[in-house]
């Protein structure tokens, strides 16, 4: 038996220890296992989750082993849920595999306070008034819940949860915390003890770019009474400046410099998305607030006071030209700081836990060191009720989409979705799901369209046929490539939501398969 | 309203038998299309790893029953985590004899074949038997080749437009954490793999100077070991990144660098992703891309709807995003162009034509082997070849190419100088001097 995180490796390097202690405690349940569920849990089997439990009332058919790898001949005839969860157990048997053969429409309506005892809620394939029950339901009982639908060339995925924080949201490109035009008192005496004008060239070509710009900043500053550059010429000056400070073609942390120079104009003080977290009403914190909150509250104070406008300090600075010595010595005076920074949180975290009634260690350093390792980037989502977006959306956004030429497919199908499910309520069936009438289901799924937009106090003339007759071909089809698609991505945003790393969605994400210009829609 | 007879193809039906009108244009729907799918259209996929996997399966149930797979790789333990077709006692065996196993064992009536080498070692017309190429591969240079192939087999009318007999369509995804691409390439058409390379560029590597006097990070500790130390005390014995002993020896020897400037950060998994230059991979990205790349096949091939024109990418780090961008075509592409053209006077020998190449300015081609219409007319390697070849070099290519005025040859060598060279094909049209019927040379290959 090889070890047993030996296999987790590659997405360990993704999402840590923590991320994947995460997963393997979570437990998920899926609603319906045709491909477009099979294919969401398979990807998160793969990757350890806890536990899952596969809820379908069916019976494997023929049609089935032409769209869903997770069932084959031999299955015909008996329970899907169970054929499903049988080969998801075998691609990990660390997971906790069952199934409930039910129908996730029937058990919503006669057992909701089932879904209570999940991490996170799958519901692939229903239709609309089953997902505003589920939404309500799992909203209740603070489960997370994700949807996802795949039809013919297009589908949805849309999360569901009330708010969800993200600490460690990790994003590609950030800029780096270096204070280069607020230099905290040891940084700015360390760059004292430089000399730009060294006649060493040992010396002059291993000076960090960070020094470079911290000092001539501070002399541009002496000479324009205190002003940073801002206009476009200044800014060039200023490059002009550290260009003019080289002595060798080849001194690489002046060129260094001059590619940053850019970071010396920056904002001082935190991003306006931080502020609008730390003036959140949820930063007024009482007995019931979340950890997360109670540490933006103490964040606030911090930025408030000891911070001096400034986020704690991030513990490390990206490589730069530089001899060892002066980088790591620079690498030191940034712990140092960042330490001191950490222990004022971590008092003012204790302080709060106090004040509102709970165990001042209630949260662990390490939590807090993690928070303010990440406190620039911060993000918190919320997602709005289904039953809200459905009944009464933002009718000015659904207009504007309308409008939109990059918009107008996504939001066609978003509207074209939404009519399938009134079709179906009133037919018995979806629009073209079986062979016959096709021009009289058009116009049927036409004027259900039309009427649908009408109640939603829009205009229906910018629905193409084009797209009402597409709707109506692919009959409710689950391709197996579309699912792979939509159950792909459900699976990437219930990661990130288990993990709580990275950035979930926001909004409802329209698949198009006819160009891939798939959109977001805010409503 | 008739109910239907229970299908296999119940939903893929729905797609290829009924008329659309946001379709591609030679869309003809009905049974003898998904019937003709099946029987006539051959789909090779490149890779059994991550996307592989998933495109097998995905291919499988996308209509299509005649697929190839070639990969070199065995299975390691490492794959678990998202190639889904392996278990754990797979590990060692031949990635795609396993994948191609376990695809055909789930979906009935699927033919896999699996080829268990490297891309290079098919011949060029193993190539040309498919219909279409998938690629899901993790390296530019393995791209690279494949492009080149498939350009290879394209030529191009008098008009300069490409023959549509001899274009081989690809499609090709790529991931990375939680970002990936997928893109179709249509040769003659799209632009190809080469024309869009800056899209890939060349890791950045430590300059040996800083590695060796001024290390900073965990990471220059650890290539110091590795490809400093490694040769200061192992000699001619290369570093090999699958022996554990020879990549416990490097971490330990970066940590004692470490630890004498002070440096932090040297871990033992850190430093088999330094030294193998990891790619970190999971299984819901791959799910994505694959699948995408599995419904452009189809709609290339059946015209059952629009296709991606031409890249698209996806990035789920932060919040999701996806974008269709249409890039253009480098008219003046070595690869996918109608390829560089060569005048010859009728009396030069292949020797003196191979020695050419390697002055051309746009060519640079050295240790060259050279190919037309099939026919191998000289081989540098194997020896065997090499010898029963020998003999061409000394006769005019004018002749070995059979008398004809024009023709467009294949060479493959390496290209470049110094120590940037790389294996590459390249396709060139040869035309000789004063042969009857040409008046000008400003045609475009195919005699
Ligand atoms: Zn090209």
């Amino acid at each position: 038996m090889a070890e047993p995180k030996t296999k987790y490796d590659r997405q360990l390097r993704i999402w840590g220890e923590q991320g994947q202690t995460a997963l393997e405690k979570s437990s998920i349940c899926l609603l319906n296992c045709g491909p477009t569920g099979s294919e969401t849990l398979k990807n998160l089997v793969l990757g350890g989750v806890g536990s899952i439990t596969v809820v379908d009332g069916s019976k494997v058919e023929l049609g089935d082993l032409g769209n869903n790898f997770m069932v084959d001949e031999s299955s015909v005839g008996q329970s899907k849920a169970k054929t499903v969860c049988a080969f998801l157990q075998e691609l990990n048997d660390a997971v906790k595999a069952k199934f409930i053969e039910e129908y996730p429409e029937a058990l919503i309506e006669s057992n909701p306070s089932f879904f209570a005892q999940f991490t996170l809620v799958v519901a692939t394939q229903l239709v609309e008034d089953k997902m505003m029950k589920l939404d309500k339901i799992c909203r209740d009982a603070n489960v997370m819940l994700i949807f996802a639908r795949s039809y013919g060339l297009t589908g949805f995925v849309r999360i569901s949860v009330k708010e969800h924080a993200v600490i460690e949201s990790k994003p590609d490109h950030f800029l780096d915390d270096l204070r280069l035009n607020n230099p905290w008192p040891e940084l700015k005496r360390f760059a004292e003890t430089f000399d730009l004008d060294t006649a060493d060239p040992i010396v002059h070509k291993h000076t960090p770019y960070v020094i470079i710009l911290i000092k001539l900043a501070e002399e541009w500053a002496r000479n324009h009474g205190g002003v940073l550059p801002s206009t476009r010429e200044e800014k060039k000056e200023f490059k002009d400046l550290i260009k003019a400070k080289m002595i060798a073609s080849d001194e690489e942390n002046y060129k260094e410099a001059m590619e940053a120079s850019f970071k010396v104009f920056a904002a001082q003080g935190i991003s306006p998305s931080l502020q609008q977290i730390i003036n959140d009403s949820c930063a007024e914190v009482n007995s019931l607030s979340s950890d997360f909150w109670v540490l933006v509250a103490a964040l606030k104070e911090f930025i408030a006071n000891e911070g001096g406008g400034e986020a704690p300090l991030e513990g490390s600075i990206p490589d730069m030209t530089s001899s060892t010595e002066l980088y790591v010595n620079l690498q030191k005076k940034r712990s140092t700081k960042a330490e001191a920074d950490f222990l004022v949180m971590e008092q003012r975290v204790r302080k709060i836990l106090k004040k509102i009634g709970r165990d001042p260690d209630s949260i662990s350093k390490a939590t807090i060191k993690t928070f303010c390792r990440n406190a620039r980037k911060l993000k918190v989502c919320r997602y709005s009720l289904m039953e809200d977006e459905y009944n009464s959306p933002v009718q000015l956004e659904l207009q504007k989409y309308l409008t939109d030429e990059d918009y107008s497919t996504a939001v066609g199908f978003y509207i074209l979705l939404r009519a399938v499910d009134r079709f179906a309520a009133n037919y018995n069936s979806f629009p073209g799901q079986f062979d016959g009438e096709m021009d009289e289901e058009i116009s049927r799924l036409k004027t259900t369209a039309v009427s649908l937009l009408a109640d939603l106090g829009c205009n229906g003339s910018n629905l193409t046929e084009d797209l009402i007759n597409e709707m109506c071909r692919y009959g409710a089809a689950e391709l197996h490539a579309v699912a792979a698609i939509i159950g792909g991505i459900a699976s990437q945003e219930v990661i990130k939501l288990i993990t709580r790393q990275f950035v979930p969605m926001s909004g409802t994400f329209i698949f198009s398969g006819i160009d891939h210009k798939s959109q977001l829609l805010l409503f | 309203m008739a109910v239907s007879q229970p299908s296999r193809s119940r939903d893929l039906d729905k797609l290829l038998l009924r008329p659309g009108h946001l379709v591609g244009p030679n869309f003809e729907p009905g049974p003898e299309l998904r019937d003709d799918i099946k029987e006539y259209v051959k789909v090779l996929v490149v890779g059994a790893g991550g996307l592989g996997c998933e495109l097998l399966k995905d291919l499988a149930l996308t209509g299509f029953k005649y697929l190839d797979v070639i990969d070199m790789d065995r299975i390691e333990v490492t794959n678990l985590n998202r190639q889904f077709l392996f278990r754990l006692e797979d590990v060692g065996k031949p990635k795609a004899e396993v994948a191609a196993k376990r695809v055909m064992e789930r979906v009935n009536g699927v033919n896999i074949t699996p080829h268990f080498c490297r891309i290079e070692d098919k011949p060029l017309d193993f190539y040309s038997d498919f219909s279409i190429i998938v690629l899901g591969l993790d390296s530019v240079e393995a791209r690279s080749y494949i492009n080149a192939v498939a350009c290879g087999f394209l030529e191009y009318d008098s008009e300069d437009n490409p023959r549509e007999e001899t274009v081989k369509p690809m499609v090709d995804g790529g991931t990375e954490g939680f970002k990936g691409h997928a893109r179709i390439i249509v040769p003659g058409t799209t632009p190809c793999f080469e024309c869009t390379i800056w899209l890939f560029p060349p890791q950045v590597k430590f300059p040996l100077c800083t590695l060796a006097e001024t290390p900073r990070t965990a990471a220059h500790c650890i290539e110091y070991a590795h490809l400093i130390k490694w040769n200061e005390v192992h000699g001619s014995r290369s570093f090999d990144p699958d022996n554990p002993e020879d990549m416990q020896w490097v971490y330990s020897e970066a940590v004692k660098r470490a630890e004498l400037f002070g440096i932090p950060g040297v871990t033992y998994s850190f430093t088999q992703g330094v030294v193998k230059n990891i790619i970190p991979a999971i299984a819901s990205t791959n799910a994505i891309i694959s699948a995408a790349c599995a419904l452009e096949t189809l709609k290339i091939v059946s015209g059952c709807s629009k296709t991606l024109s031409n890249y698209l990418t996806y990035n789920g780090v932060e919040g999701l995003h996806t974008k269709v961008t249409e890039f253009v075509r480098d008219k003046d592409c070595l690869v996918c162009g109608p390829g560089v053209l060569i005048e010859l006077d009728k009396s030069v020998t292949l020797k003196k034509f191979i020695d050419q190449l390697e002055d051309h300015p746009r060519l640079l081609l050295s240790r060259v082997s050279v190919t037309h219409r099939g026919k191998n007319l000289y081989m540098q390697a194997p020896p065997v070849l090499e010898e029963m070849t020998r003999s061409n070099l000394d006769l005019p290519l004018f002749e070995l190419m059979g008398g004809v005025a024009k023709d467009v040859i294949h060479v493959n060598g390496m290209a470049g100088k110094g120590d940037k060279k790389q294996s590459c094909l390249r396709k060139l049209r040869v035309v000789f001097r004063g042969v009857d019927g040409i008046a000008d040379i400003d045609m475009a290959g195919g005699a």
